[in-house]
């Protein structure tokens, strides 16, 4: 790290779990950065525009204000969302998993949308998950072609984007995860909801904004069943460690 | 003012509530059904000084929240259409 003197040592990512009403992934969340990962961490209100004294936000999962409307709408529109670019253009990071992810989409802070499952069914199962760009801070922990054990627990999950938005997708290796088999094959069959291109997960131009259906922090103690979710949060400590000075404190 | 908002998946996106729909309806002995789409109806009382100007207010509530644009298309009836009414309905 190459720290001015005077400025404070990094040794630590400050988390900020937000919570809607309606959000259930929140506990969850809270538990694995303070508990597994052992950062600080703090439950952020929905109608917080104070993000001063954060690196991360996550954006949990669940249905936060019902999902009236459409999944993440009225989330999508909300204080503590409004304040996420300013947050981001200060150097902060922000994670949204499933309902996270549908907020991030509306809101539009992330390209395209997510819609019904194809099968019209609500899938809660363990998914493989491809990584195809390991150069975010969210992914630099892994290597592109691993394949990656999340589970995953939605009934909207069907990311749509149209072709030109794909095509600057693919562009700008924005496509991190996709649902694969196993040995990393994207095939129909491995494909859960009808995502377009089986996209699992994806980030902003920036790479400072992840979205992803599947849950990491259901995967991150050995007792869950696999802890290739903690990952992603081993990454984003692998940037603090080795950016150090990427957060404008 | 009364305004009505149809929200309905733009074509050619894939509109699987409405092919369940149409496959219950098959069910049901309705196999003439060539189509169906589901869609969304919302009603908004805004106050406004006349028919256009309740329009464009809508028109911006559906660009920020009522519709996804992305997915949705949208039509605004500032006034009760006679084909949106159901039959018998007071005016």
């Amino acid at each position: 790290m190459h720290l001015a003197s005077g400025e404070e040592k990094l040794d630590s990512m400050r988390f900020g779990v937000v919570v809607f009403p309606g959000t259930w992934s929140d506990c969850d969340f809270h538990y694995v950065i303070s508990e597994v990962i052992r950062q600080p961490v703090k439950y952020v209100w929905h109608r917080d525009r104070d993000l001063a004294d954060l690196d991360c936000v996550v954006l949990p999962g669940g249905f936060s204000y019902g999902d009236y409307l459409r999944a993440g709408a009225v989330a999508g529109r909300s204080p503590v969302v409004e304040a996420l670019p300013e947050f981001l253009g200060r150097g902060g990071l922000v994670l949204g998993s499933c309902n996270g992810f549908q907020i991030l989409c509306e809101a539009g802070l992330l390209p395209g949308a997510l819609m019904r499952n194809e099968c019209l069914q609500y899938r809660c199962q363990s998914t493989s998950l491809l990584v195809e760009n390991a150069e975010t801070p969210f992914t630099r922990a892994l290597r592109p072609g691993q394949v990656l054990t999340m589970p995953i627990s939605h009934g909207e999950g069907k990311y749509h984007a149209d072709p030109e938005t794909l095509r600057t997708l693919r562009q700008n290796n924005q496509v991190v995860f996709r649902y694969a088999t196993p040995e990393g094959q994207v095939t129909r069959a491995a494909n859960p909801n009808g995502s377009v291109e089986n996209i699992a997960g994806i980030v902003n131009a920036e790479g400072t904004v992840l979205g992803l259906m599947p849950h990491p922090e259901r995967a991150a103690e050995s007792a869950m069943g696999g802890t290739d979710g903690l990952q992603i949060f081993h990454s984003l400590l692998g940037s603090l460690v080795e950016d150090g000075t990427f957060l404008k404190r | 003012m009364k305004v009505r908002v149809l929200v309905r998946l733009k074509p050619g996106i894939l509109d699987v509530q409405g092919a369940a729909v149409q496959r219950a309806l098959a069910g049901l002995g309705f196999g003439d059904v060539r189509g169906l789409r589901v869609g969304k109806l919302v009603e908004v009382d805004v106050d406004a000084a006349d028919a256009a100007q309740a329009r464009a207010r809508v028109d911006e509530m559906c660009r920020r929240l009522l519709a996804n644009t992305i997915l949705e298309d949208y039509t605004i009836e500032a006034e009760p259409a006679e084909r949106l009414a159901p039959p018998g309905a007071l005016r």
